[in-house]
C-alpha cells in the first residue's frame, strides 16, 4: 500500500464507521437503560433506509428535499421505536432476563414482511447526494457524501454526550443505567423515561440508515447483516458507553477497510488472502479485545442489577408418569402416524437437545450463549467430516462427534468463563463466527460454502423409522443425562453460583472450574444434537453453525420457558412444528410466526411451560381455597 | 326389492368407487417445488409467476397422460437442513411425484443428494453451481440454468478480443463468486498467454465495503476488471466506482449483471458498455418468446424477469418429461429426462445424456443507459451448447455412478 491508497482506505473506514455508530450508540443507549437485547435495532435501521427512499422520491432529489427526508425518516423510526416499546415491551419488563428478546425477535420477523408487502423484493437503489459531488484527494477521487459523514459521527458523539451530561433527562438515563430500581424509588417515572430512551434509540438506528441512503441500496437483508455489527461494536465500546461505541465503530471500519485495501500478501511464501477476514472481522476484534479488556474498550464493570423479576424458582422434575406417558406416545408413533410425523419429530428431537444443552448453560448454569450453535455445527461437520474425509464407519463417527465438538467447548469455554453477562455470550459468539468462518473458506477440507454432502446413515439405520428411533433413543439420552447432572451435587454447585457467585465461592466452590466444566459437558450434547441431525439429512451447510442456528436455540428456550426444565423440549418442538406448518399455508409466514410469537410472550410471560405452571398453580390454590371455606 | 345382498353389492361400489377415484383419471399430477423464497425474492417471485403461467398453459391444453398437473411449492428457508424436510414432506405426505426447485447452491447440492439416495428425479431450476451437475452429479439430477461455468465461458471471446494485460478481480465470497473467478482465470489465460491478475477482492455476500473495494481494485491498475457481483452488493460497487472514476478507461465484465433483477433497480447508474450476461427480455422477437412474453404480460401486468423464464421452463421441462416417460416410474422418468429436448422461451434446450444439464444459453451484451434506464445492447444468443467443457473433461469430472 503507498501512502495515498492508506490515507484514502482510512477515510474509507471512517466513512463505513459513522452509520454504524449511530446504529450502535441507540442499541447500547436501550440497553443500558431497559437492559434489553434489541432484537429488532436492525430492523429499525432497514426501515430508515426504506423510509428515506420514499420520502425521497416524494420530495425531490434536492438538498432541500434529500435532508428533509433524512430527519424525517428518522423521526418516523423513532415513533415506530415508541410503539415497540409501549405495545409490547412495556407489558413484559418483570418477566425473566433475556425474555424480551424473543419479543424483538418477533418484531424483526414482522416488520422484514411489512417491508416486503409495503415495498417490494426489489433493491431500491437511491439517489446521490444531491448538491454534493467529489473532492479529489492525493489523486484520487472521494465523495463529498463520505467527508460529510465522517463528521456526522462525532457531532452525534457530542451530541448525545451534551444530551446525557447536561440535561436532566441525561442525568436520568444515566442513573437509571446504573440503577433503575433506585431511580424508581426515587419517584421518577420509568415508563415514561423508557419510551424516550426507546424513542432516541431508534431515532439514532433509523438515521444511521437514512443516512446510507446514497450509499446503500435499500434491501430486506439489511435488519439482519448490520444487527449483528452493531451488537459487536456496541460490546467491543462497553455497555452503555457511547464513547466506546464511537471508538469501536471507527476500529472495526478502519480494520475493515485495510483488510480490503491491503489484499493478497505473501508472507514467506505463505499467501495470505486479508480480503477474505472482512468476513469475520469484526469478531475477530471483539474477541480479542473481550479477552483482554473483560467489559469492552471503555466500559465498566456492570453495577450489580437488582433483578426486577422474582428470582428463578427451584426446578422440578418431571414426574415419572408424565416421562413414561410421553415416551410411550413417542414409540408408537411411527405405527399410528403418516412417514412425515417421523421426519418432522426426529427434526424436532435434534433441536429438543439442541435447546435443553443451550438451556443447561444460561438457565440453572446462568451463562448466556448467543453462539450455541458453534458447538452443534462443528458436531455435526465432526460426524460428516469423520464419515468422509476420514472413512470411519457411520457408527463410530457417530459417537466420535460429541468429543470433537466437546474438545471446542474445552478452547472455547476457558476464555468465556472468565466473562459474565452479556460480555459472556458475546465471546460465544465470536468464537462462533470464527468458527463459521473458517469452516466457511476451508474448501478443500469443510467443502467451504456448499457443506459436506453424502453424509448418510449406515444402510441397517438408514430407514426412517430405524434412524427416528435411533435419533429418540440418543437426544432422549442426553437429555436424561442433562437433566440429571442438575439434580448431581455438580448441578447444585453450578446454580448456587449463578444465584450468588460470592457466596459459592465462600464455600469452597470453585466456580470457574465447575463452568468451564458446564460447558464442555453442553459442547459435546450439543455435538452429539448436531451429528444425529448431520445423519438425518445427508447433508451439512456452514448454516449448522450461523447465527440464525445460535438464535433458533435461543427462541425455542425463551419460548418454552428458561425457568422450567420440559420448557425447552416444548419450545423445540412448537417452534419447529409452527414454523413448518406455517411456512406451508400461507405467503407471509415470517410476520405470521411474529405475531404467533408475541401473542405468546404478551399471554405467558414465562414461557410456555412457565406459564400453564403458574395457571395450573393459581387454579390449585383457588380450590384448596374454596376446600377451606 | 332390495335385498340385504344388492345393498351390500351397492355399499361395496360406491367404497370402491370413492377409493379409486381420486386415483384414476381426475387426480392431477403431483410436482413437488421447493424454493427459498423469502430469502431471495427478487428472484423468485418472478419465478413463481413463471411456473404458475406454465402450469396454467399445460392444464387448459389437457394437462399430461390425460391428467391436469399442480404445483405443490414449499419455502425452504435458504437451509439446506429445512430444504431436505419439506423435500420430504412433498414426496411423502404431499405425493409428488418428483423434485424440482432450488436457488443457492448449498441447498441445491443438499437436495440433489437427497433425491439421491431417495431414488427420486430431481430438476434443479435455478442453482448455478458447476458441481450439481460434474463433482457432485448424480443420475437423479438434472440443471436447467445455464451454469457459473457456461456464462463465464460466454464472457471469454469478447474479453480475449479486447487483449488486456492487467485483470482485477472481484467476487462474492462464496461457492458461486468463487467457481465464476476459478472459471475465468482458466480459460483467459488458456486463450491469451501471458495475461496477468493483478489483485483479488473476496467480499462477504450482501456486506461489501464498496468504497474500500473500488480503491484498492484502482491501486493495482488493472486494464480490465472481471466482477461476479450481483444485487446489493452490485449497486454499491457500481455507485462507488462511478462516482470516484475508477472505471475511467477500464473495460468491466460482469457475470449476471443484465438480468432484468440485477439491472432494473439501478436505473440511471447503469453502468455504460459493461460486458454483461443477461435478459434483454424487450428486445428479443423469437416466436417462442413473444408467445411467453404476450402470455405472461396479459396474466401479470408486469413484464418476465429471467426468474420468469426459469420457473416457467421447469415446469415445461418436467412436463416434457411426463410425456416422453409415459409414467410416474422413476426409471422412466430419469430414461425420459436424459437427453430429452424441450421448448423454452430461450428455444429449444436438450438435457444432456452426459452430464445432465440443460443446454440453456444466455444473452451476452454491453450495458447502456436511456431514459435513466439500463437496457443490454450489442446483445447476442449464446447457445448453452457451444460454451461446455468437452466430453472427456466432463467424465474425468463426474464421478462414474
Amino acid at each position: 500500500m503507498t501512502f495515498a491508497s492508506i490515507i484514502i482506505q482510512l477515510l474509507n473506514g471512517l466513512a463505513a464507521a459513522a452509520s454504524l455508530f449511530l446504529v450502535s450508540a441507540g442499541l447500547s443507549l436501550i440497553f443500558g437503560v431497559t437492559r434489553i437485547v434489541n432484537f429488532a435495532h436492525g430492523s429499525l435501521y432497514m426501515l430508515g433506509l426504506y423510509g428515506a427512499y420514499s420520502l425521497i422520491q416524494a420530495l425531490g432529489r434536492t438538498p432541500m428535499g434529500f435532508w428533509t427526508s433524512v430527519v424525517l425518516a428518522a423521526l418516523a423510526v423513532g415513533l415506530v421505536g415508541v410503539l415497540i416499546e409501549v405495545l409490547i415491551l412495556r407489558r413484559i419488563y418483570k418477566a425473566p432476563e433475556l425474555f424480551q428478546l424473543l419479543a424483538t425477535f418477533a418484531v424483526v420477523l414482522v416488520i422484514k414482511d411489512i417491508a416486503l408487502f409495503v415495498w417490494g423484493a426489489e433493491d431500491l437503489v437511491g439517489p446521490r447526494a444531491p448538491g454534493l459531488s467529489t473532492v479529489e484527494i492525493l489523486g484520487r477521487r472521494i465523495p463529498t457524501y463520505d467527508l460529510l459523514l465522517i463528521a456526522i459521527g462525532p457531532m452525534v458523539l457530542l451530541a448525545m454526550w451534551l444530551l446525557l451530561t447536561r440535561t436532566r433527562w441525561g442525568a436520568l438515563v444515566r442513573a437509571a443505567t446504573q440503577d433503575r430500581e433506585m431511580v424508581g424509588a426515587l419517584g421518577v417515572d420509568q415508563a415514561k423515561l423508557f419510551t424516550s430512551v426507546f424513542f432516541v434509540g431508534a431515532v439514532l438506528a433509523g438515521l444511521g440508515g437514512a443516512l446510507q441512503i446514497p450509499r446503500e441500496p435499500a434491501n430486506l437483508e439489511l435488519d439482519l447483516s448490520v444487527i449483528a455489527d452493531a451488537f459487536v461494536v456496541t460490546v467491543v465500546g462497553g455497555l452503555g458507553s457511547i464513547g466506546g461505541a464511537f471508538l469501536a465503530a471507527v476500529l472495526i471500519g478502519v480494520a475493515k477497510a485495510f483488510c480490503i485495501g491491503i489484499g493478497t500478501v505473501n508472507w514467506f511464501g505463505a499467501e495470505i488472502v486479508f480480503s477474505k477476514l472482512t468476513l469475520v472481522v469484526e469478531f475477530l476484534i471483539m474477541a480479542i479485545v473481550l479477552v483482554v479488556r473483560p467489559f469492552g474498550l471503555l466500559g465498566k464493570p456492570q453495577a450489580a442489577q437488582r433483578i426486577a423479576a422474582d428470582p428463578a424458582p427451584p426446578l422440578t422434575v418431571p414426574s415419572w408418569t408424565f416421562v413414561l406417558i410421553g415416551l410411550a406416545l413417542l414409540l408408537v408413533v411411527p405405527i399410528a402416524t403418516d412417514r412425515y410425523v417421523t421426519i418432522l419429530l426426529t427434526d424436532i428431537f435434534c433441536f429438543a437437545l439442541f435447546a435443553v444443552s443451550l438451556h443447561f448453560i444460561m438457565g440453572p448454569a446462568g451463562m448466556v450463549s448467543f453462539g450455541h450453535a458453534a458447538y452443534f455445527g462443528l458436531g455435526a461437520y465432526a460426524a460428516g467430516l469423520l464419515l468422509k474425509r476420514a472413512g470411519l464407519p457411520m457408527e463410530m463417527a457417530l459417537v466420535l462427534a460429541p468429543l470433537v465438538a466437546g474438545a471446542f467447548a474445552v478452547v472455547y469455554g476457558w476464555f468465556c468463563v472468565r466473562l459474565s453477562g452479556v460480555y459472556l455470550a458475546m465471546l460465544t459468539l465470536a468464537f462462533a463466527q470464527i468458527s463459521w468462518s473458517i469452516v466457511f473458506q476451508w474448501d478443500s477440507f469443510t467443502g467451504g460454502s456448499n457443506g459436506v454432502f453424502g453424509v448418510w446413515p449406515s444402510a441397517w439405520l438408514a430407514g426412517k423409522t430405524t434412524y427416528y428411533y435411533l435419533a429418540l433413543a440418543f437426544c432422549g439420552a442426553g437429555i436424561a443425562l442433562l437433566w440429571r447432572v442438575l439434580f448431581s451435587p455438580f448441578g447444585y454447585a453450578l446454580r448456587a453460583g449463578r444465584d450468588s457467585a460470592l457466596r459459592a465461592e465462600a464455600i469452597g466452590i470453585d466456580l470457574r472450574a465447575y463452568q468451564w466444566m458446564a460447558f464442555v459437558l453442553v459442547g459435546a450434547l450439543a455435538g452429539l444434537a448436531g451429528a444425529v441431525y448431520a445423519f438425518s439429512k445427508g447433508s451439512i451447510s456452514p448454516s449448522t453453525i450461523s447465527i440464525a442456528q445460535s438464535t433458533d436455540g435461543l427462541i425455542m428456550v425463551l419460548l418454552g420457558g428458561v425457568e422450567t426444565l420440559t420448557g425447552p423440549l416444548a419450545g423445540a418442538a412448537i417452534f419447529t412444528w409452527l414454523r413448518d406448518e406455517v411456512a406451508r399455508r400461507t405467503e407471509f409466514w415470517r410476520a405470521v410466526m411474529g405475531l404467533v410469537i408475541l401473542a405468546i410472550v404478551l399471554l405467558f410471560p414465562q414461557g410456555l411451560v412457565g406459564g400453564l405452571k403458574a395457571l395450573t398453580q393459581r387454579w390449585r390454590e383457588a380450590r384448596s381455597w374454596e376446600k377451606t371455606v | 326389492m332390495l335385498t340385504r345382498n344388492t345393498f351390500l353389492a351397492g355399499a361395496a361400489a360406491l367404497v370402491a368407487l370413492s377409493v379409486v377415484a381420486p386415483a384414476g383419471a381426475q387426480a392431477p399430477i403431483k410436482i413437488g417445488e421447493l424454493n427459498s423464497y423469502k430469502v431471495f425474492p427478487a428472484f423468485l417471485e418472478p419465478y413463481k409467476k413463471g411456473f404458475e403461467l406454465a402450469v396454467e398453459e399445460v392444464n387448459a391444453a389437457g394437462g399430461v397422460l390425460g391428467r391436469k398437473i399442480e404445483v405443490v411449492s414449499r419455502d425452504d428457508n435458504g437451509n439446506p437442513g429445512d430444504a431436505v424436510r419439506v423435500a420430504e414432506e412433498l414426496l411423502s405426505r404431499e405425493g409428488a411425484s418428483f423434485l424440482v426447485g432450488t436457488f443457492p447452491s448449498n441447498v441445491g447440492l443438499a437436495v440433489a443428494d437427497f433425491a439421491k439416495q431417495r431414488k427420486v428425479l430431481f430438476i434443479a431450476a435455478e442453482p448455478l453451481t458447476d458441481k450439481i451437475v460434474w463433482d457432485q452429479g448424480n443420475a437423479y439430477t438434472f440443471r436447467l440454468r445455464t451454469s457459473t461455468y457456461m456464462q463465464t465461458a460466454m464472457l471469454i471471446p469478447d474479453a480475449v478480443k479486447l487483449n488486456k494485460k492487467r485483470w482485477a478481480i472481484v467476487y462474492p465470497n462464496y461457492e458461486y463468486g468463487q467457481s465464476a473467478t476459478a472459471a475465468f482465470k482458466k480459460l483467459l489465460s488458456a486463450k491469451q498467454p501471458g495475461v496477468e491478475f493483478v489483485t483479488e477482492q473476496a467480499t462477504p455476500l450482501g456486506k461489501i465495503d464498496a468504497g474500500a473495494v473500488v480503491q484498492a481494485l484502482a491501486d493495482a491498475k488493472p486494464d480490465a476488471i472481471f466482477s461476479s457481483l450481483f444485487g446489493p452488493d452490485l449497486a454499491k460497487f457500481v455507485r462507488e466506482g462511478q462516482q470516484r472514476g475508477v472505471f475511467k478507461g477500464v473495460e468491466v465484465f460482469n457475470l449476471l449483471a443484465g438480468e432484468p433483477e440485477y439491472l432494473d433497480p439501478l436505473k440511471e447508474e447503469t453502468p455504460d458498455g459493461w460486458y454483461v450476461t443477461g435478459y434483454p427480455w424487450s428486445e428479443l422477437k423469437t416466436p417462442e418468446h413473444t408467445k411467453f412474453l404476450d402470455a405472461y404480460q396479459a396474466k401479470y401486468k408486469d413484464y418476465p424477469r429471467l426468474g420468469s423464464v426459469v420457473g416457467y421452463a421447469t415446469i415445461m421441462s418436467a412436463v416434457a418429461i411426463i410425456k416422453k416417460a409415459g409414467s410416474l416410474d422413476q426409471d422412466k422418468l430419469i430414461a425420459a429426462a436424459s437427453g430429452i429436448t424441450v421448448l423454452t422461451p430461450f428455444g429449444m434446450v436438450e438435457y444432456r445424456p452426459i452430464d445432465h444439464q440443460s443446454t440453456m444459453g444466455a444473452y451476452v451484451g454491453k450495458l447502456g443507459v436511456k431514459d435513466g434506464k439500463g437496457y443490454m445492447k450489442e446483445w447476442r444468443f449464446v447457445d448453452g451448447k457451444d460454451v461446455l467443457p468437452s466430453d472427456a473433461e466432463i467424465k474425468e469430472m463426474r464421478p462414474a455412478k
